[in-house]
């Protein structure tokens, strides 16, 4: 018997229903679609602003701005000194970057090596300290006045977001640990007001909790003549915080050195108790030795150069505060706002990170006759830390979104000095455009320290 | 052994158990042990203690005791109470805005509306599909209303505001984002580069810049984009600009569902003859949704707290009617009252949505 059956027969497919075919026919339409979307939104945009009397582009950036910002402060100018000083980073970073490729590749850690960490560290601290010292002059700076440009204006505003951001981000996370620590607590009653102190601040918008603080707090506080003092050199009234401001002496310059090289030092004894332990499994004292190296080098820089700076301390002359550092009213509400905003959310995920750990884990501590600080310090923290840490990034990166809303007390952000800057030219949307970046830029920068951090901590598997 | 012997045998007899010690159990027990177990721990309630006995009363006699309520003349300003007169004399505009008097009944149609809504999802008096229906379609019959048209007589949208126009914005902000924000996740995983690209793109751009330059490009930059003689009004921009925000947030929601979803359900799906995109919206969406519920909840309510941002760009929504009605030259002074009824409002909201989601995802009701 011959067979003549030759198997299933394929049958013929229409070509739309080929699934490669086919992705790259819906690709060919998406892509269409925006592109005709894109051209038309151009043209659109191009008739709207001749017609308006727009012309487009960035050139408006270098005329003069015209207003005046409530809160400037001095701008490194990039010339002569900054320069150097940028070269220096720039060189000793680039050559610990390649130093640690190399490493790794090799197979090893960059702080595996004694001698390379005593390089890194004098590449890093040493060269910009070196050109901070001996080069001649100081760094030109740019202080931010009517008559500069756009360009000023705007950078002064990403100068104070980054400000009120850094000190909201540092502030609220003490703040939540805190809450988080009494919201583990035993004490009924304390946990209670912790939870509440949560419960209430996530649910009302930050933008009335900001309204809150600036028109009724900070506004409502008592006027410059019967301000509120504290311990005499600390004066609160409705201008604004009026806090002492430190002026650097002669020894300044060597006091700051003294605390580098005491942190320096203190990170390699760290370093070196904690291979001990790794190797030996003995334990070193850490904090005593760091704590004494932290006080006897700035302490010995102090009595050999003399004190390292005095303080200004505000005082009331005629009809306002002078001398001393002034946080404008629209600052400390900003931050005070977000601090407490943000501390709820922050609390609850430390909360979480530390209820993660799993009971089992404490009690093997406890059984393995670890004390309750020791379990928590070397057991507890550490695996906790690998869950809190992501979304606290996330939460970081929502403060420096939500800064924004300084535009709406008058806090001059980035924000709201593009907000004048729109109003005064009307370039909407390179102002818009500008703002975008920034914030992308910043956004990116951050998540990518997240993902260096996250790749650092994970859990090796085998 | 004899019976005179078995007599003289000691019989147990249990007695009655003695009650605890007073300090282990009952109302001292429990505060020996969870608040003045230890010397911290007593410091600790003893500090709580002063501190509620400082604020407490003080505030109840502010916001309780001492308070004014009748409307009518002001408060006199020697007042020590709350003046809640201010709120009484103002609740209108805070609800509605400055919706005109004689149609004041369509505002409260719409609540009654959304009212009834809401109570059909949280008792589950219908099925799923018939409240996902009556949500969709909600937006419509609201806008009917407020808006008027079709017999009834048009407001116009530049006098919409207070409480309305908040709900009204996340409301519709949250039921368009959805379906968005579920093209966003899928597009954001699928195997087509550029569809995946894009996706990527307008999620990332999104989430990375604050809302305000979003609703300042929904207010400033869309009228510019649009071609001549197309006008679209403020508010209808910015709820374009709320729509656009939330569904990046939604999508990334979404995403969390789709992945937790195994690749067998896609692969068994498949096998059994569905389409891919069958597969998707049979098998797979409904899982991925029915996870993420919770997380949607959360992004409700951070939506409703968003909405306040709009009085940036120029709206009065409910706090911007708080902050408007603070500076009416015949009511200065009540900012406190002002800015705690608005605390309150917004948390009441927030704070039973939220507790809402927590009992979904506790009971795992869906």
């Amino acid at each position: 018997m011959i067979h003549t059956d030759t198997g299933p027969q394929r049958e013929k497919v229409a070509f739309w229903r080929v699934p490669a075919i086919r992705a790259i026919l819906y690709q060919a339409l998406a892509i269409g679609f925006l592109v005709v979307m894109a051209l038309i939104i151009y043209k659109n945009t191009l008739a709207n602003l001749a017609k308006r009397g727009i012309k487009t582009g960035f050139s408006f950036l270098t005329n003069e701005a015209g207003f005046a910002i409530g809160e400037t402060g001095a701008m490194p100018l990039l010339q002569g000194k900054t320069l150097w000083l940028i070269a220096a980073v720039v060189l000793g970073g680039g050559v610990i970057f390649f130093l640690s490729r190399k490493m790794k590749k090799e197979g090893q850690e960059l702080s595996d090596s004694t001698p390379l960490c005593l390089l890194a560290a004098t590449l890093l601290i040493g060269l910009p300290g070196a050109v901070l010292w001996f080069f001649p002059g100081d760094i030109p700076t740019l202080h931010y006045s009517e008559s500069s440009n756009y360009i000023a204006a705007l950078a002064t505003g990403l100068a104070n977001t980054l400000k009120v951001s850094i000190v909201a981000c540092v502030l609220s996370t003490i703040l939540g640990l805190f809450v988080a620590l009494a919201r583990l607590s035993p004490n009924w009653l304390l946990s209670r007001l912790a939870r509440w102190y949560v419960e209430i601040n996530r649910n009302i918008p930050l933008l009335m909790q900001l309204f809150f603080w600036y028109f009724i707090v900070f506004q409502g506080l008592p006027s410059v003549r019967k301000s509120i003092e504290l311990w005499g050199i600390i004066s609160i009234n409705n201008r604004g915080l009026f806090v002492p401001r430190p002026i650097f002496l002669a020894g300044g310059a060597p006091f700051v050195a003294a605390v580098v090289i005491a942190l320096t030092a203190i990170w390699f004894y760290l370093r070196y108790v904690k291979r001990r332990q790794d190797s030996t499994g003995q334990q070193l004292p850490r904090m005593l030795p760091s704590l004494g190296c932290f006080i006897a080098l700035p302490a010995l820089s102090m009595a050999c150069f003399g004190t390292p700076f005095s303080f200004d301390i505000p005082h009331l002359a005629g009809f306002n505060f002078k001398g001393g550092m002034t946080l404008t009213p629209e600052f400390v509400a900003l931050v005070t706002g977000l601090t407490i905003y943000v501390s709820a959310f922050n609390a609850e995920i430390i909360r979480s990170g530390i209820e993660s750990v799993s009971r089992g884990q404490r009690e093997a501590a406890y059984a393995l006759s670890f004390s309750k600080t020791e379990s928590m310090k070397l057991i507890i923290l550490p695996q906790s830390l690998r869950v809190i840490v992501p979304p606290m990034i996330n939460e970081y990166l929502a403060v420096t979104k939500n800064s924004s809303l300084a535009v709406a007390i008058g806090y001059p952000d980035l924000v709201s000095v593009g907000g004048t800057i729109l109003n005064q030219t009307g370039q909407a949307i390179e102002v818009i455009g500008i703002w975008m970046g920034v914030y992308l830029l910043l956004s990116r920068v951050i998540s990518m320290g997240m993902n260096w951090y996250n790749a650092k901590i994970k859990l090796v598997e085998r | 052994m004899n019976p005179a012997a078995a007599q003289k045998i000691n019989i147990f007899i249990p007695r009655p158990n003695e009650a605890p010690p007073l300090d282990t159990a009952g109302p001292i027990g429990w505060i020996r042990q969870n608040l003045f177990n230890g010397k911290g721990n007593s410091l600790l309630t003893i500090l709580a203690l002063l501190f509620l006995l400082k604020t407490v009363p003080a505030l109840l006699s502010w916001a309780l005791f001492k308070a004014t309520w009748v409307s009518g003349a002001a408060c006199d300003a020697t007042r020590e109470g709350a003046c809640w007169a201010f709120v009484v004399e103002k609740f209108r505009i805070l609800m509605v805005g400055i919706y005109p008097s004689p149609h004041l009944w369509r505002p409260a149609v719409s609540f009654g509306l959304l009212a009834t809504v809401v109570i059909l999802t949280l008792f589950r008096l219908v099925s799923a599909r018939t409240l996902a229906f009556l949500w969709f379609s909600l937006p419509l019959p609201l806008f009917w209303i407020i808006n008027g048209g079709m017999g009834l007589a048009h407001v116009d949208q530049s006098l919409w505001g207070g409480l309305m126009l908040s709900m009204g914005l996340a409301v519709v902000g949250i039921l368009f984002s959805l379906p968005l924000g579920i093209l966003l996740a899928l597009g954001r995983r699928s195997r087509m580069a550029s569809v995946k690209a894009l996706s990527i793109g307008i999620i990332e751009l999104i989430r990375g810049v604050p809302l305000i330059t979003i609703l300042f490009m929904a207010s400033v930059m869309l009228p510019l984009f649009l071609p001549k003689g197309v006008n679209i009004n403020n508010l209808l921009r910015v709820q374009i600009g709320v729509i656009l925000f939330s569904s990046a947030y939604i999508a990334e929601v979404i995403r969390g569902g789709l992945q937790a979803i195994p690749p067998g359900q896609m692969e068994a799906a498949v096998s059994t003859g569905l389409t891919h995109w069958q597969a998707t919206r049979l098998v797979v969406l409904p899982q991925a949704l029915r996870h993420v519920i919770p997380s949607i909840i959360g992004r409700c309510v951070a939506l409703f707290k968003d909405t306040s941002l709009v009085i940036i760009v120029g709206l009065l929504d409910f706090l911007g009617m708080i902050k408007a009605s603070t500076q009416d030259p015949e009511w200065l002074g009540y900012e406190a009252e002002a800015y705690v009824f608005c605390a309150l409002v917004y948390w009441i909201i927030c704070f039973s949505i939220s507790r809402y989601g927590r009992s979904i995802e506790k009971n795992n009701a869906w």
